[in-house]
């Protein structure tokens, strides 16, 4: 079983207690009146999915039910760094900007 | 090569004996529960009219007399008073921001004791239940086979489940299984 860590608890927890919850850093637009149904597409459906570190939300679901982002290696599944929502995106390496 | 698992015979009320030798199950004496959510700012007025001091640490609880706060989450405590005293009136007024629900009905507790207690749980739970890892007092909201539950350390070898009342059964059962596994082991 993997253990992550969670950034609100402050320890490693088992997988199950977690849900995945897509990509993060997402920003929701301000203007979507003006937007054309490309772009819109483009905000709702349109995910990078690189190989390597990606960002994702996941949630503490079966724990403090927060939700935190975390940067995974989708070769080795590794953790590489979680932290608290609305944190700046680290800098790693291997990671596309 | 894994070696094949043979049938045990298992005779009649094995199940209840077992379970008594390194293992209690039974229910907790009813009480009474608020699901409380507070930001960091109004934690310091909900202690006061609670009469506890809300824990600010993962997996901490706080207990004066029979009230007890446990930590759920960086703003979430479940709170627990054994004695029956009422807890929504005093918080009705406090001005400070929160919310403050009666699940009283929603919850079962479970009382699991002895010396198999923590193999037991582990039986469906996954965290680490060792001492060091979840001490005298530890509290967490996780997960019990397919249920989620709430498990408090009130000592050394004894736990208390908080489950939804609808859960409750299953919770029992998956338990007794498991006691009389861990007794036979």
């Amino acid at each position: 079983m993997l253990l992550i860590r969670c950034p609100y608890c402050e320890e490693d927890r088992p997988e199950l207690e977690f849900r995945h919850a897509g990509e993060a850093h997402l920003v929701r637009p301000s203007n979507m009146d003006a937007m054309s149904d490309a772009e819109f597409e483009r905000f709702l459906f349109i995910r990078q999915n690189p190989k390597g570190v990606v960002f994702e939300r996941w949630r503490h679901v079966h724990g403090c039910a927060r939700f935190f982002n975390a940067a995974r290696d989708t070769i080795t599944d590794k953790f590489v760094t979680t932290y608290k929502a609305g944190e700046p995106k680290p800098t790693l390496e291997g990671a596309e900007e | 090569m894994a070696e094949p698992i043979g049938t045990l015979r298992r005779p009649a009320l094995s199940d209840k004996r077992a379970a008594r030798d390194t293992v209690s199950i039974k229910a907790a004496d009813p009480c009474l529960r608020v699901a409380l959510r507070a930001p960091r700012e109004s934690v310091a007025a909900v202690s006061t009219a609670l009469g506890v001091a809300l824990p600010s640490r993962p997996k901490m609880s706080g207990s004066d007399g029979a009230r007890s706060a446990l930590w759920l989450g960086p703003d979430e405590w479940l709170v627990l008073d054994q004695a029956g005293n009422e807890m929504l009136p005093a918080l009705a007024k406090v001005d400070a921001f929160h919310s403050a629900v009666d699940v009283s009905h929603r919850n079962v507790g479970i009382i699991v004791s002895g010396r198999g207690a923590a193999d037991v749980i582990n039986a469906g739970c996954p965290q680490d239940l060792s001492l060091t890892a979840f001490h005298v007092g530890a509290c967490s909201r996780t997960l019990l086979g397919k249920i989620e539950i709430v498990l408090w350390r009130i000592a050394e070898d004894e736990f208390r489940i908080e489950c939804w009342r609808s859960f409750a059964d299953y919770a029992d059962s998956l338990l007794r299984v498991a006691a009389r596994d861990v007794s036979s082991s």
